[in-house]
């Protein structure tokens, strides 16, 4: 008799979705299913709203990375515009989408996985928390609330405030720097820089106790996509999309962004309201692809900063193999370089005496009929793309999010750790979270204005295939 | 040879308002004499140098205890009022207007170019809406950004008429009006006509200055950065009256 097992909600996750396990009548696992059981709706409600208009509202999709949709949207309205940003606007937005990523990485890394791998994934669940890292080692967890929140102060620094900021406008930004405000944020650093390092020789040490999860933890062949700038290293904000396959090949290189419908489909299943993005040539779902810190990692030739240049040649040892690292589970490897990155980017840039320059905006009004913008947000390659009438009004916009390119992988990957650790004889509360965790490696950003944490409820059912429930495992 | 000007009623009546000992012109209304004495009222029809239509209400006071509540802009001081401007009542029935408003159209601050400079908003705040208690309506309204240099979003419009009174009285156009009733009323320019092909319209933009929310705006502001101007309307109202 097949049975299913759901794990609702998926916990310390951005957003609400459910895991569904089939189970055959051998308590094998037949099919695993990640669902998005949301619906936004923003593409539609949209239309017919000013363009101006466009970066306040998408921002409004997620209160974890604001910041990229508002970066993403503006350049979208640039390319409306039809202008080049003045050079300091361009730097100024670059150091807000690194504050960003820093914040969000160290939310993920710290706040929403790091339970899992100080505590383990057998601990009790009540435990299994920040509150319970915060017990476990204290100075971790105040070295990621302390990340967190430099990050989010150089947000609030430039923007005015932390969530929602409104100081990234079409052309560029509305206010220029100052010193105050440059030499506030560069005192931060050092000490950020120092957390980050430490962090990261930490988790290095905790790297080989899990072989295991990296063996299972979604090490699919897949390929990766993401920006890189045009001389090939990592980037953020702008440059061009790069395709790799799973053998490290370059498949696709320089593509302008602009292009990237020639490359990029999405298709629609109807167990979720999240699209499937793919890759053209190889249709669906073959064309399955990896975004965000891994596929970054994996494209750039090189991250262009000394210790973060350092970590990723340590990073491309992680695996014994040639090409591209596979597992999803060093997600959370490239997440702890990319905020060293992040630092040392910011420090950069707030030293340069160009970042001072009051010509932060450029003024034109619509002189386009379709824009896109395209950005690396914390989670991938994220896509915003509008068409204008004559008035200057949306009739139509797509957004392809960051974590909808990661849907195929993460559908995958939930099988493949459900195949190795679930036994659906006799399911355990470990087993399901590590088919948890693997979601995690993702840092998927559902909603992602409400922001599931910790100690969330949890009801496992397992049915018959005739909808009976069997068994009920509840956490509360 | 100019036109002399009306000669204002010169005398002078006392009255109470909230427990004050006040004096006050004949001819001036409640309101006036609240703004000069720095008593708060809430209001957003009424606007100095504008003529008065006593639309929105939010304005209203207790005079002598009476049950029936006033427009403070629309009734003038008479010798011996007693006029209370804050009492529960007051704040319950203002609070329940503001209220209305945003259910009856589409307010979304969070993207509003009116964003932090806006009287609704500020309304909201001080009336202490910090939700709505009744269904919102959700009905969609259109958005006209035919003219060159402003635009008007029905959906952020209270329907307060500053705008047609600015552009009749001060400007002389005559471009804005109201047509329709009900949920369907709304303000027009030139019978309807998209305003950006509007004969009368001079692009002076006052209306977009009296606006008190984000319904008329200038083109090419993103969200916050619309600050209106309105120093000019009194400055203009008053050399006009002197002519």
């Amino acid at each position: 008799m097949s049975r299913t097992i759901s794990i609702e909600p998926v916990t310390r996750i951005e957003g609400h979705a459910r895991i569904t396990l089939q189970l055959a009548d051998t308590g094998e696992v037949e099919d695993a299913k990640f669902h998005l059981t949301q619906f936004r709706g923003f593409e539609k409600f949209c239309e017919g709203r000013p363009y101006r208009e466009m970066p306040a509202l998408t921002a409004r999709t997620c209160g974890i990375c604001p910041v990229s949709h508002l970066l993403a949207s503006n350049k979208a309205c640039d390319d409306l515009l039809a202008v080049t940003i003045p050079p300091t606007a361009e730097k100024l937005r670059r150091i807000m989408n690194l504050a960003q990523l820093l914040q969000s990485h160290a939310l993920s890394f710290f706040h929403l996985s790091s339970p899992d791998l100080l505590l383990g994934w057998d601990s009790d669940p009540k435990d299994r928390n920040i509150f319970g890292v915060m017990r476990a080692d204290p100075q971790l967890a105040k070295n990621g609330i302390r990340l967190r929140q430099v990050g989010q102060t150089i947000i609030e620094i430039l923007g005015g405030k932390k969530i929602h900021p409104t100081w990234v406008v079409p052309g560029g930004v509305n206010e220029a720097l100052t010193v105050d405000k440059r030499d506030a944020m560069l005192a931060m650093l050092p000490e950020a820089l120092t957390i980050a390092k430490d962090t990261y020789a930490f988790f290095k040490t905790l790297v080989p106790k899990f072989r295991d999860e990296a063996r299972h933890f979604g090490t699919m062949q897949t390929m990766f996509l993401s920006l890189v700038s045009p001389e090939g290293a990592l980037e953020h904000y702008d440059g061009f999309l790069r395709l790799k396959d799973a053998d490290g090949r370059i498949v696709e290189d320089k593509v302008p962004p602009q292009d990237y419908p020639r490359i990029i489909g999405e298709a629609v299943e109807d167990f979720s309201y999240m699209k499937f993005p793919y890759y053209k040539p190889l249709g669906y779902p073959g064309g399955i692809y990896r975004v965000g810190p891994l596929a970054r990692l994996n494209n750039a030739d090189t991250c262009g900063t000394p210790f973060a240049d350092v970590a990723l040649a340590e990073f491309r040892t992680l695996q014994e193999d040639a090409g591209p690292i596979a597992s999803s589970f060093h997600y959370h490897y490239a997440r702890l370089v990319e905020i060293i990155f992040a630092i040392e980017s910011m420090q950069r840039l707030l030293k340069d005496p160009a970042i001072l320059d009051p010509r932060v905006r450029a003024r034109a009004r619509g002189n386009k009929s379709e824009g896109l913008g395209v950005s690396e947000a914390p989670r991938g390659t994220l896509m915003h793309h509008y068409k204008i009438d004559d008035a200057g009004l949306i009739t139509w916009a797509d957004l392809i999010i960051a974590t909808g390119h990661n849907n195929l992988a993460m559908n995958r990957s939930i099988k493949e750790v459900a195949d190795a650790y679930v036994d659906g004889t006799d399911v355990k509360e470990g087993m399901l979270n590590r088919v948890e965790a693997v979601i995690r490696c993702y840092d998927p950003c559902l909603s992602c204005a409400s922001h599931a944490f910790g100690q969330m409820p949890m009801v496992i059912d397992i049915q018959r295939s005739d909808g009976k429930v069997l068994r009920q495992i509840t956490r509360d | 040879m100019p036109i002399r000007a009306q000669q204002p009623d010169v005398s002078v009546v006392t009255l109470t308002i909230d427990g004050q000992d006040l004096s006050a012109r004949a001819d001036e209304t409640i309101i006036e004499v609240c703004r000069e004495n720095k008593i708060p009222i809430p209001s957003l029809c009424w606007m100095d140098g504008l003529s008065v239509v006593g639309a929105c209400r939010l304005c209203v006071v207790e005079v002598d205890g009476g049950p029936r509540l006033q427009a403070a802009c629309a009734t003038r001081v008479r010798e011996g009022m007693s006029v209370q401007t804050n009492t529960d009542k007051l704040q319950r029935y203002r609070r329940t207007l503001v209220e209305l408003l945003f259910a009856e159209r589409n307010h979304v601050c969070a993207v509003c170019v009116s964003n932090g400079h806006c009287e609704l908003q500020w309304l909201a705040q001080t009336c202490g809406v910090d939700h709505v208690r009744m269904p919102y309506r959700n009905t969609g309204y259109n958005v006209d950004s035919s003219h060159e240099m402003f635009r008007i979003d029905h959906n952020r419009c209270v329907l307060c008429t500053r705008c047609v009174r600015v552009c009749d009285e001060i400007e002389g156009a005559h471009t804005w009006d109201v047509m329709g009733r009900g949920s369907g009323c709304q303000v027009v320019t030139d019978l309807a006509k998209p305003w950006g092909e509007s004969d009368s319209c001079t692009s002076c933009g006052k209306c977009v200055q009296v606006c008190p929310t984000g319904a008329l705006v200038k083109q090419g502001t993103s969200v916050g950065e619309m600050v209106k101007d309105q120093q000019f309307l009194s400055i203009l109202a008053r050399r006009r009256s002197s002519r």
